[in-house]
């Protein structure tokens, strides 16, 4: 799994891909915090929070777009799998490569609490909570583009389609506001993740929605397995 | 040692590969000769277990690959036929990196050091793969196999974009490598396998069609028994010919030379020289011999015979 995570994470830093994406993440989460904090002369970020995922939702799929679509146009999967490493080891070194980049995209947050101390007293706790939940909802972002470029050769599809399900997640609740049926409604409620990362946004650590995103990371992931087991199979 | 038993592999109504079963021995060189999309790529990918059989099984060193995925895969060095090459990486970070993979227990700076001196790819450890050549990368993915010493070589075409000169390098490297490891390595040029293996499979349409020690394949051919005629004239009428020639067991056409002429093996009893019936029989019939060989057939001729009777050409 180390081996993995150290390429993944050097293959993101060798190439462009690393830079660009922090370069967009910084460049409009700065546009957000100056626009709402400095313009608007408010100490809370929680705008700055809640427009960024509508940039983490194009972010995030360009960073696993390429886990294993290209490892199996380039054939070097062949090296992956018939090494001693497991596919688990495989699957979690190429997640926790992506999920590095992101987080280090996430902790531009704390700078900008330290920005806000030099005027007034940030609320730290809502600062570190968000930070915590948008770990998590990128958490699961990246686990469901993994698995989608485990099912493609073609990196474009796989962040085309990465992209296309971050955005139903994200407007799943308008979505649910339009169901009359009661119990789909509700059904949806239960594993809709922005419900889970609001309780984040209030300065609290949700331990239901920790929960709720460690499985959601899991069970895509365990799919990501199956699906590189079914094509051995096939 | 390397143990494949009735190994199938089906896609679907496509039989890639139907029953194969073959023993590998320690220190052997095994050569798997066939045309191409014959099931070689398909048999050593089931061998080193990157995808699965339909039925059948692989067993190194006693450990069976799809029990035991894990102990057998330590003692495998795959090259497949595309090498698996992160051409983003320099050529020592690669094999730094597939040394870490394959969680090799040898120092590890050394040991690199040393693959690359084998394959002789010292001068360009620096590089970038993108930017080597198609006969360095091949020898990269060569390095990459030989990472660990593993006990067991799987070679799909090593030798495929590279030049005259560093085939023979690559050859007399897989020889020298066949006296420690078992080696299992493909072509589809005849050749370059008689030359490296000490025994040679030929696979035709997922089958084994011959499995021989290298000077057997053309020896059980050839000797007192057969001959190797090249005839102008109809075949049927030469076959009709041959056929009621006394002695004469079993004739076969193993292919065209010319428009009119083709090469037959005719092979007859032993100590019963027909070749003075069979000249006269053929002149009387109005068939030339252009050439006839006794006990000549060439590992070409048999290579191709094999293939032939399978109905692929």
């Amino acid at each position: 799994m180390r081996a993995i995570f150290k390429r993944e994470l050097s293959s993101y830093f060798n190439s462009a891909i690393a830079y660009i994406v922090m370069a967009v993440f910084f460049g409009f989460a700065g546009y957000f915090f100056v626009g709402t904090c400095f313009v608007g002369n408010v100490s809370s970020l929680s705008y700055t929070f809640s427009n960024i995922i509508m940039i983490i939702i194009f972010l995030t799929p360009i960073l696993s777009m390429k886990t294993f679509s290209e490892e199996k146009k380039q054939k070097t999967d062949q090296a992956l799998l018939t090494s001693p490493a497991s596919l688990f080891d495989i699957v979690m070194g190429k997640f926790l490569g992506a999920f590095a980049v992101y987080a280090i995209c996430c902790m531009i947050f704390f700078v900008y609490g330290l920005v806000i101390s030099f005027f007034t007293a940030p609320d730290w706790a809502v600062i570190i909570c968000t930070t915590i939940g948008l770990l998590f909802l990128g958490g699961a972002f990246i686990a469901i583009d993994v698995f989608i470029s485990s099912l493609t050769e073609s990196q474009v599809i796989a962040a085309i389609v990465g992209m296309a399900a971050g955005l139903v997640i994200y407007m799943l609740n308008t979505f649910i506001s339009m169901i009359q049926v009661d119990w789909i409604a509700s059904a949806l409620k239960a594993i809709s993740p922005t419900n889970y990362y609001m309780n984040f946004t209030y300065g609290m650590l949700d331990l239901t929605g920790i929960v709720f995103f460690l499985s959601v990371i899991a069970l895509f992931l365990f799919f990501t397995i199956r699906s590189l087991e079914r094509k051995r199979w096939s | 040692m390397v143990e494949v038993k009735n190994l199938t592999k089906r896609y679907g109504k496509l039989t890639a590969v139907d029953g194969i079963s073959f023993t590998a021995n320690e220190g052997e060189v095994l050569g798997f000769l066939g045309p191409n999309g014959a099931g070689k790529s398909t048999t050593m990918n089931m061998i080193t277990g990157y995808i699965s059989s339909t039925s059948g099984t692989v067993t190194i060193d006693g450990e069976e690959i799809l029990r035991n995925p894990k102990a057998v895969k330590k003692n495998i060095g795959y090259l497949p036929e595309i090498p698996p090459l992160y051409v983003d990486m320099t050529v020592r970070k690669y094999l730094e990196f597939m040394f870490d993979l394959k969680k090799v227990r040898l120092p590890k700076r050394e040991h690199v050091e040393e693959v690359m001196r084998l394959v002789k790819i010292t001068d360009v450890k620096e590089r970038i793969i993108k930017h080597l050549s198609k006969g360095y990368r091949q020898r990269v993915g060569l390095a990459q196999a030989l990472l660990g010493n593993p006990p067991v070589l799987i070679l799909d075409e090593p030798t495929v974009g590279l030049d005259p000169k560093q085939i023979i390098e690559i050859r007399k490297l897989i020889k020298s490598l066949g006296k420690k490891h078992t080696v299992i390595f493909s072509s589809h040029v005849l050749s370059e396998v008689s030359a490296t293996c000490d025994r040679i499979i030929v696979i035709s349409g997922g089958k084994i069609v011959a499995d021989a020690k290298t000077d057997e394949l053309s020896s059980s051919i050839s000797g007192d028994e057969k001959l190797s005629l090249d005839v102008e004239g109809s075949v049927s009428t030469v076959l009709d010919t041959l056929k009621v020639i006394p002695n004469v067991l079993k004739i076969r056409k193993i292919r065209e030379v010319s428009d009119t002429t083709a090469r037959y093996i005719v092979e007859y009893k032993k100590d019963k020289d027909v070749r003075r019936d069979v000249f006269r029989s053929l002149a009387n019939a109005g068939c030339v011999i252009l050439n006839m060989q006794s006990g000549n057939e060439t590992l070409e001729d048999s290579f191709l015979r094999l293939v032939a009777e399978d109905g692929e050409v």
